[in-house]
């Protein structure tokens, strides 16, 4: 589903390039559940970034559900992002003055189309705060928002979730919750793919890449995974 | 079906924000009321200097002494011109066969004094003829006659507010009146006419025998040693038009001045409609330098748009980030931003624009010296203003709204 061929990307700051990504190759299948693993400035979130249509190679191929991406323009990568990512932050990145549902509606704002409220309130079931769908961000616990969040990614039935350190800001029963709740959704068939820095978040995965130096160091198949394979 | 989100989305964080919404709004209501208010005076002032010179009537033509060198309306004025007209002039422009009538008219303002009481009226110097002429009615006694002028008789005839003033309740006829110390014995009142003109009464006129107003009380002469005529007011025979009758007049006075053939009139001749033309170029130009002095309210209003919506943008630069990673375009948050800002320049607009007209009726209502302005909102000055708000808005949003939508969202979502 997703396919990097020699990815590389150099960022300019100031006078100095900066090489966050150095020729990584790596292919992702449809119904994986991968954990990307590395410390900070390794490159992990570049590459977060890249998958997620957020930015655009310096070098290399990307290829998406069988489409070269490489040199799509902004737009049409703003409707990939639409339409086929759902994207979940470490701050969650809600609106604060808007309701749940409306948070969960926004993706559908710039996709168009009709049962908006309808298709939010049924994401928000999905991730059982259906109950809570019009307290504003503020009245919620962290972990509650966070699923909000998840809500909104689901709400355009994306191809791939992506979740940058989803649990970052979260204590650790919240994390639990919010974890076990990314393997539910992959078991019913999405993928999904989280930049973490933490190994117990990242052994939650089917699968581990980790990442240094923007370089892919390992990438390997663990826990109930690595078992059945 | 976009649009109405981002209406929607656009009200919400207006009202998230409602007193630096209200301060922002409060520029554009200042503005526009102010341009408003002073494009409706202006107007009124137009529509009072139309009002007068149709109540002329349009069959007079009003000739005056000119200087030939000095540019538009200067040529006329008295400290330009040169006094050419004299009475034997009035009378030649009377026996032409175009002219129904013509009468001088020579003008002043005096203090009239009777025992305690005193005035200060316009006077008019002219003969029998004027009655008729501008149509005044009598109330009491009689008008200026054929022989009062050629007496030099020292009778004076009141308007009625200067008849009231002086003598009350009193029947003024016979009475004395005094101006620049010398008697004069009141033959007549007119009837009550009411304002016309900035606030000029009818009612506060005098009229005398010319010939009196030239030797008694306001000596002028021609540089040939008459006595000097300020003005004839010419009526129109009916059965010519007003071009024949100009024409007619141009070549007697140009005969009698021995003016030579390619050589410049020492006097002009002007249609009420010429004379409006005039009034109504320097009331027009008034009205826009009016409006030029609210413009700069209007635009201080803008720039205050454009200053709190830059605020904006950077206090929501996460909430641009994630829109823009959830699959908004440039286009989409462009919209969103210039929306914003032409709503808050459009409802400042409205307000104002409910302010400016109760302003108008306030001011249509004072009573300004016996004379009222009726500034006007007319729907052209409306939807000028509509569109002036909106303008404004979309043009002080622009720059903000383009640095929104330009903003990178991977930087916008790990801003502050």
């Amino acid at each position: 589903m997703v396919k990097l061929e020699e990815a590389t990307k150099i960022y300019r700051m100031g006078k100095v390039d900066i090489l966050a990504l150095r020729g990584v190759s790596l292919t992702i299948e449809q119904g994986e559940m991968v954990a990307i693993i590395g410390a900070s400035g390794s490159g992990k979130s570049t590459l977060m970034n890249i998958i997620g249509f957020l930015d655009k190679l310096t070098s290399g191929r990307h290829i998406f559900e069988g489409t070269d991406v490489s040199q799509f323009s902004d737009n049409r990568l703003a409707e990939l992002r639409n339409t086929k990512i759902g994207f979940v932050f470490q701050d969650f990145n809600l609106l604060r003055r808007a309701t749940a549902v409306a948070n969960v509606e926004l993706p559908l704002v710039y996709a168009g189309g009709l049962r908006k409220r309808q298709r939010a309130l049924e994401a928000l079931e999905r991730v059982g705060l259906a109950a809570r769908a019009n307290h504003k961000p503020t009245e919620l616990s962290g972990g509650e928002q966070q699923r909000v969040a998840i809500a909104r990614a689901l709400v355009n039935n994306p191809s791939l979730v992506l979740a940058d350190e989803p649990t970052g800001n979260l204590d650790s029963v919240s994390s639990g919750e919010i974890i076990s709740l990314f393997r539910k959704l992959n078991q019913d068939g999405i993928t999904v793919v989280m930049v973490t820095h933490e190994m117990e978040i990242a052994e939650q995965a089917k699968r581990i890449i980790r990442i240094r130096d923007g370089q892919i160091v390992s990438d390997e198949r663990v826990g109930v995974a690595a078992k059945s394979v | 079906m976009k649009f109405i989100e981002f209406f929607r989305i656009a009200v919400q964080s207006l009202l998230a924000n409602k007193l630096r919404s209200a301060l922002t709004m409060l520029g554009m209501i200042i503005g526009v009321s102010a341009v408003i208010i002073l494009m409706s005076v202006g107007a009124g002032l137009q529509n009072m200097v139309t009002s007068t010179f149709q109540e002329l009537g349009s069959n007079l033509l009003f000739i005056q002494p000119a200087n030939p060198d000095a540019p538009g309306l200067a040529s006329m004025s008295p400290g330009y011109a040169t006094a050419s007209l004299t009475m034997a002039n009035a009378e030649a422009i009377a026996n032409l066969r175009t002219v129904d009538g013509a009468v001088p008219v020579n003008e002043n303002f005096v203090r009239i004094v009777a025992g305690s009481e005193d005035f200060l009226a316009v006077i008019h110097g002219s003969n029998s003829g004027y009655q008729q002429l501008y149509g005044f009615r009598m109330e009491a006694g009689q008008f200026i006659s054929e022989v009062n002028v050629a007496r030099r008789d020292m009778v004076i005839v009141l308007g009625s507010k200067v008849a009231e003033k002086l003598f009350d309740n009193d029947d003024p006829i016979g009475k004395q009146v005094k101006i620049r110390d010398k008697r004069f014995t009141v033959i007549g009142v007119m009837e009550p006419r009411g304002v016309s003109f900035f606030g000029f009464s009818w009612d506060d006129l005098v009229v005398t025998p010319i010939t009196t107003f030239q030797a008694r009380l306001f000596s002028q002469k021609t540089p040939s040693g008459e006595d000097a005529v300020q003005g004839v007011t010419a009526q129109i025979d009916s059965d010519w038009s007003l071009d024949e009758a100009r024409l007619e007049i141009e070549t007697v006075l140009r005969k009698y001045h021995r003016i030579s053939a390619g050589d410049k009139d020492d006097f002009s001749v002007m249609s009420p409609e010429q004379l409006l033309g005039t009034f109504q170029t320097i009331t027009m130009a008034l009205t826009v330098f009016l409006g030029l002095i609210g413009s700069v309210s209007l635009l201080v209003g803008g720039i205050g748009i454009m200053n709190i919506m830059l605020v904006s943008v950077t206090e929501r630069t996460r909430e641009i980030g994630l829109r823009k990673a959830i699959g908004a375009k440039r286009r989409d948050i462009l919209v969103q931003f210039l929306l914003e800002a032409a709503m808050l320049s459009l409802s400042g607009g409205a307000i104002g624009l409910i302010g400016a007209w109760l302003v108008t009726q306030g001011i249509s209502r004072l009573d300004l010296g016996g004379f009222t302005l009726s500034a006007v909102v007319s729907p052209l000055i409306v939807i000028v203003a509509v569109l002036v708000s909106v303008f404004i808005g979309l043009a002080s949003g622009i720059y903000p709204a383009v640095r929104a939508a330009r903003l990178n969202p991977i930087d916008a979502l790990h801003y502050g």
